[in-house]
C-alpha cells in the first residue's frame, strides 16, 4: 500500500516533464538520426530515399562545409583567446579595491544581456559609420574602415563583437575566483619582494586555474555554436567568407532544402560538440581531485 | 600624489567602462537624427530630441504586439520551467534507485546536444503532432512555451538537483509523519527553501528566452506572433537602410533589458557566476 501510493506520487511529480522533454528533445534526436541516412527535398508528399552513409561521405567532398568548418576553428580559436585575455583583464581590474568598481562591473557585464542578434545589428552601425570616421580622422584608413566589406576582416568583426558580448561574462568567473584567492598569499609574496608581474604569474594565475579552465571552456563552445551574432552582423557574407557551422547547417536544410544532407551535418555537428564538452568534464574532474 | 594617482585610476576605470558602452550611446543619439544631421557627425549630440522615429518604430515594428508575446511566452515558460523541474528534481534525489539515475544521467547527456541538430526533425514532429493529433503546436505562442520547457528542463533539474541534496532530509520526515502529503511537503516545506535556486534558474532561463531568435523565428509564422528579436530581425530587414528610423528601433528592444537589469542587477551576476561554475 505504502510503496504503491510512493510510486504514484513519483509519476505525478516526474512525468508531465518527462512527457515534454521526451516529445521535445529525445524523439527528434532519434528521429534526427534517421534522418540522417535519407535523401529527402523536406517536402512530405516526396519521397525519403535510403542511401546509407552516402551524406556523411559526401560532406568529405563538400568544399562549402569543409570551409566553413575550417573558418568556425579559426573563429573559435581567436575568441577564446579574446575573450578570456578581455575577461580576465576586466576582473583584475574591478577587483583592485577601487570605489568605482562596481559601477564599472555593471557595466562591463551590460552587453552579455542584450541578444546576439541585436548587438549584432548595432555593431553593423558601428562599423559602417563610426570605423570610416575614425579612418578619416586618424588616417589610419588601412586599419578603420567598414571591415564587413572585407572577407578577412569581416571574420575578425565578428570576433571583436562576441568577444564584446562575452568578456563581461568571463569577468564574472574570473571574479569569483578571484575573491576565492586568500589574501595572505598575495601578501606574503609581496613582502619576499615579487613585482606585480611575478605576483600575478607565479601565485595569481596557478591558484586561477579552476575560473580559467571553466570560462575557457565555456567560450569554446558557444563560440564553436555561434549563430545569432553571425545572422545579424555579416549574414555570412561577403560571399560565404562567414557563414560558420551553424549557419551552414541551417542554409543546408532551410535554404537549400537538402534535408538528408543537412541532418548528417548536424549529427557531425553534435559529435564534436560532445567531443569538446566531454573534455571539459573530464579536465576539470581531474583538476578537482588534485585540488 | 599617491591620492592624485589613485584618483586617476578610478576615472580611467570609469571611462574604459565607457568606451565599452559607447555603440550603445552611438544607437541612442543617432535616434533622434535626421538623415542630414546623421551622416554630418554620427558621435554628435542630436540637435533635438524629438520622438518622431520611435513612434514610426513603434509602429513598423508593431513593438507593442511583439513585447506582449515576448513577456507572454518568457513569464509563462519560466514559471512552467521552475514549478516542474523542482518538483522532478526533488523527486529524483528522495527517491534515489536506479530510475531515478538513469533519468537523471539522461538530463545531462542531452545538455551535449547542440540546437541545430534537434531543429529540423523537431519541426517535422511538432508539425504532425498538429496535422495528425489536432493538437496546435506549430505557429502558436503555447506551442512554443511548450518547447522552451523541454529545451531548458535538462540545466534547470540540474541546477536543482544539485541545490536539492544538500538540503538535510530531517525535515522532510517530520512533516511526513505529521501525515502531510507528498504534495503538502514540497510546496510548504521544500520549495521556500529551494528560494536562492530558483533565483538563479529563473534569471538564467530569461535570459536565453528573451533573447532567442532561431527556435521562435521557426515555430512562429504568424506576424501578429512575433516575439521582440523576430520583429527586430523583419524590422532590420526592410529598414537597415534608414539608419535613424532603425536605431530608434534597436532601442527601443534594449529598453526592456535595461529596466530588467536595473531591478535583478545583484541577482544576475549572481546568478550567472553560479550557473556558470557548475
Amino acid at each position: 500500500m505504502a510503496s504503491k501510493n510512493k510510486r504514484r506520487w513519483y509519476v505525478l511529480f516526474t512525468a508531465p516533464l518527462l512527457l515534454i522533454f521526451t516529445t521535445v528533445v529525445l524523439i527528434p534526436f532519434l528521429i534526427g538520426i534517421y534522418y540522417a541516412f535519407f535523401e529527402w527535398d523536406g517536402i512530405a508528399a516526396n519521397p525519403k530515399v535510403f542511401v546509407g552513409m552516402e551524406n556523411f561521405t559526401s560532406l568529405l567532398q563538400d568544399e562549402r562545409f569543409l570551409e566553413s568548418a575550417w573558418i568556425t576553428t579559426l573563429f573559435t580559436v581567436l575568441s577564446v583567446i579574446a575573450i578570456n585575455v578581455v575577461g580576465l583583464a576586466f576582473a583584475l581590474l574591478v577587483t583592485s579595491k577601487l570605489r568605482t568598481s562596481n559601477v564599472a562591473r555593471t557595466m562591463l557585464f551590460m552587453p552579455y544581456l542584450i541578444g546576439g542578434l541585436i548587438l549584432g545589428y548595432i555593431w553593423q552601425f558601428v562599423f559602417l559609420d563610426v570605423f570610416a570616421l575614425f579612418g578619416e580622422v586618424t588616417g589610419l584608413d588601412k586599419v578603420f574602415f567598414n571591415w564587413l566589406i572585407d572577407p578577412q576582416f569581416a571574420m575578425y568583426g565578428l570576433v571583436f563583437v562576441f568577444t564584446w558580448q562575452m568578456a563581461g561574462y568571463v569577468m564574472i568567473i574570473y571574479i569569483a575566483g578571484l575573491q576565492g584567492i586568500p589574501n595572505e598569499v598575495v601578501e606574503a609574496s609581496k613582502i619576499d619582494g615579487a613585482s606585480p608581474w611575478q605576483r600575478f604569474s607565479r601565485v595569481t594565475l596557478p591558484l586561477l586555474m579552476p575560473a580559467l579552465t571553466i570560462s575557457l571552456f565555456l567560450t569554446l563552445s558557444s563560440a564553436f555554436k555561434i549563430y545569432d551574432v553571425n545572422l545579424s552582423l555579416t549574414g555570412g557574407g561577403p560571399a560565404n567568407s562567414t557563414e560558420m557551422f551553424a549557419m551552414n547547417i541551417y542554409n543546408e536544410i532551410f535554404g537549400s532544402g537538402n534535408y538528408g544532407l543537412g541532418q548528417a551535418k548536424a549529427i557531425v555537428f553534435f559529435l564534436i560538440v560532445a567531443a569538446i564538452t566531454l573534455t571539459q568534464v573530464y579536465i576539470t574532474k581531474k583538476r578537482e581531485v588534485e585540488m | 600624489m599617491r591620492k592624485l594617482f589613485g584618483y586617476s585610476k578610478e576615472i580611467l576605470l570609469v571611462l574604459l567602462a565607457i568606451v565599452f558602452l559607447s555603440p550603445i550611446y552611438i544607437i541612442f543619439v543617432n535616434s533622434f537624427k535626421d538623415r542630414q544631421e546623421l551622416y554630418d557627425n554620427a558621435l554628435s549630440l542630436p540637435a533635438t530630441f524629438s520622438l518622431q522615429y520611435y513612434l514610426e518604430a513603434m509602429e513598423k515594428m508593431n513593438f507593442l504586439s511583439a513585447i506582449a508575446n515576448s513577456l507572454y511566452v518568457t513569464i509563462l515558460s519560466v514559471v512552467i520551467i521552475v514549478v516542474l523541474s523542482s518538483m522532478t528534481a526533488w523527486m529524483l534525489v528522495r527517491t534515489g534507485g536506479k530510475l531515478s539515475t538513469i533519468i537523471f544521467m539522461t538530463f545531462i547527456a542531452t545538455m551535449l546536444i547542440p540546437f541545430q541538430t534537434l531543429m529540423m526533425p523537431l519541426m517535422q514532429f511538432m508539425s504532425s503532432i498538429t496535422n495528425n493529433l489536432n493538437i496546435p503546436m506549430y505557429n502558436t505562442r503555447e506551442g512554443l512555451i511548450f518547447m522552451n520547457v523541454g529545451f531548458h528542463a535538462s540545466l534547470s533539474v540540474f541546477l536543482y538537483h544539485g541545490f536539492i541534496k544538500s538540503i538535510p532530509i530531517t525535515l522532510e520526515e517530520a512533516a511526513t509523519i505529521d501525515g502531510a502529503s507528498k504534495f503538502g511537503v514540497f510546496w510548504r516545506i521544500i520549495f521556500p527553501m529551494l528560494k536562492p535556486i530558483t533565483a538563479t534558474v529563473m534569471i538564467l532561463n530569461v535570459i536565453s528566452i528573451w533573447n532567442d531568435f532561431l527556435l521562435p523565428s521557426l515555430t512562429l509564422i504568424d506576424v501578429g506572433l512575433r516575439t521582440i528579436p523576430l520583429s527586430t530581425f523583419y524590422f532590420f530587414g526592410e529598414f537597415s537602410i534608414q539608419w535613424n528610423l532603425a536605431m530608434a528601433g534597436l532601442t527601443l528592444t534594449i529598453i526592456p533589458v535595461i529596466i530588467f537589469y536595473a531591478l535583478a542587477q545583484k541577482h544576475i551576476i549572481k546568478g550567472i557566476g553560479e550557473g556558470a561554475v557548475k
